[in-house]
């Protein structure tokens, strides 16, 4: 059954919320009833105290994940947008350096890791690891946004003579930018997912160490309360990455380029 | 400049033109043809003809394969040449405003004179008052107005169109048949306009020329004799409705001589 649209909006947002809700209550009650005792599954109210109590060591390693995530982003988009302009002025170029992308695009990360931990320092070898699963949505959506000019526009930019300086900011980036924009929504949470396999790997502990291995070391003294406060931390991180470059999408003038 | 057997100077002269596609499908072979200065001229055939294909040679967009395409000299500079696309092709990134002031803004106009310009040629296309619409909230028949008004501009020499309200109903294409002819009186550009409807050549065009099916070239030559205007009179007349019977027969052999 459709809803109307006015009814709509509420429910999309309150259904989610009241089953986590209902769920989170339901854990909590189950924990206690079942007097399950924490080293084996804490209940939420004691992860969120853990959350707290721990945050001397989650804050900073939280700020060390994130931070890693965003300047692989940085990197993936820099490096995605280059080689994709770079695909589109040369089908020599492309056909010679796109296989190569996709090789290194279907290679697990978590089997690159540790050939990176041998040549690089640990916080090199996750920054890398994590641009590296980030970078190819942004070179594969931008290339094929590249590729998706209106052949009447493309027509009437040659008709009125227009230089390639104009092409690119008037016609190519434009057309390219909703698939751009798409391209860096999937690679906002693989550089997350990548930073994080990359951490795990690395195993690199003391300071300047992220989120990951506070899992792992957590894991080792059986402290499963901050485990899960660590996960959640990762969670939220991943839905705040996400939910920040959809709004970018909704920026775009008017309809954009049809997808 | 030539004077032709009107003895009114030709725009564009095509003698003996070919056209082979890199696939070896040959879209034109033979084709003999002038736009001449002033003259509305319809261009009439069946689908794949290579009608399009010698709008595209007119407009320089295409060199062809074999023969010769003259051009007026002064057609050459950027903006000269106006083109309407069978879709309205318009940017869907910019509203109406910035659509049509494309050609300008191409050729570096200041935007203040820019806007101007664009905003009287969107009145006199008869949309005055929709400068900040998206092209997505326009009617299929207001955003070929937009796509009209763009390709006038630049005030060009000769508007060339391909069957540009194809796509449209018969009401609105009635009226943009109409405010086309105005439009013409009152800017005075020649207009090479191709269709594949007998009516709609009888009702716009001082003449018409019928092509051959693939590969194209001019089978048959058609003046049409009526009260300047035309308007809804004409439209009534049996004046058009002979002529239109004699196109139609001569389209209808032009197809079967092939077919």
């Amino acid at each position: 059954m459709s809803v109307p649209a006015s009814r709509g909006a509420p429910l999309r947002l309150l259904t989610p919320l009241l089953t986590g809700f209902a769920a989170l209550a339901l854990w909590e009650l189950a924990v206690r009833w079942l007097a399950i005792p924490p080293y084996i599954l804490p209940g939420p109210v004691q992860v969120l105290q853990t959350l707290w109590s721990d945050q001397a060591i989650l804050a900073p390693a939280l700020g060390v994940t994130l931070w890693t995530t965003l300047e692989a982003l940085a990197l993936a988009v820099v490096g995605g947008v280059l080689l994709a302009l770079l695909f589109s002025r040369s089908r020599l170029l492309s056909a010679a350096l796109y296989p190569f992308a996709v090789v290194l695009q279907v290679t697990p990360v978590i089997a690159i890791a540790p050939l990176l931990l041998v040549w690089l320092e640990p916080g090199s070898a996750v920054l890398v690891c994590a641009f590296l699963v980030a970078f190819f949505p942004v070179l594969s959506n931008t290339a094929a946004g590249l590729q998706a000019i209106d052949p009447g526009l493309d027509e009437l930019f040659r008709l009125y003579g227009a230089s390639r300086w104009q092409r690119l900011v008037r016609l190519e980036a434009p057309t390219a930018a909703p698939h751009f924009l798409a391209g860096l929504r999937i690679a906002g949470g693989l550089a997350l997912i990548g930073a994080i396999v990359a951490e795990i790997a690395a195993g690199a502990a003391g300071q300047g160490s992220g989120l990951a291995w506070r899992i792992v070391e957590a894991g080792y003294r059986l402290n499963i309360p901050r485990m899960f406060a660590a996960l959640l931390l990762i969670s939220v991180s991943g839905v705040l990455i996400h939910a920040g470059l959809s709004l970018l999408s909704r920026l775009l003038p008017g309809r954009g380029a049809p997808p | 400049m030539k004077q032709n057997a009107e003895g009114r100077a030709a725009l564009v002269r095509m003698r003996d033109v070919a056209l082979a596609w890199g696939n070896g499908v040959t879209a034109l072979d033979g084709l003999t043809l002038d736009v001449r200065a002033g003259e509305f001229l319809a261009i009439l055939g069946p689908s794949g003809c290579g009608k399009s294909t010698a709008l595209r040679l007119m407009a320089g967009l295409l060199a062809p394969t074999r023969g010769q395409v003259r051009r007026d000299g002064g057609l050459t500079a950027a903006g000269r040449v106006g083109f309407v696309f069978q879709d309205p092709t318009l940017t869907p990134w910019s509203r109406a405003l910035a659509n049509v002031r494309l050609p300008l803004d191409l050729a570096g106009v200041a935007r203040a004179e820019a806007n101007e310009r664009a905003a009287a040629m969107l009145a006199l296309v008869g949309l005055a008052g929709f400068e900040r619409a998206w092209p997505h909230e326009l009617s299929g028949g207001m955003r070929m107005r937009v796509s009209i008004a763009r390709a006038l501009a630049t005030h060009p020499d000769l508007l060339l169109m391909d069957e540009p309200f194809a796509a449209l109903d018969e009401f609105t294409r009635a009226r943009l048949n109409d405010d086309l002819l105005a439009l013409r009186d009152q800017l005075g550009f020649t207009v090479a306009f191709v269709t594949h409807s007998s009516w709609e050549s009888v009702y716009l065009a001082d003449r018409i020329v019928i092509m051959s099916a693939r590969p194209g070239r001019v089978l048959d030559e058609i003046g049409v004799t009526a009260p300047p205007g035309r308007g809804a009179a004409f439209r009534a007349s049996p004046a058009y409705a002979s002529q239109c019977a004699a196109v139609l027969a001569l389209a209808a052999a032009a197809s079967g001589a092939v077919a």
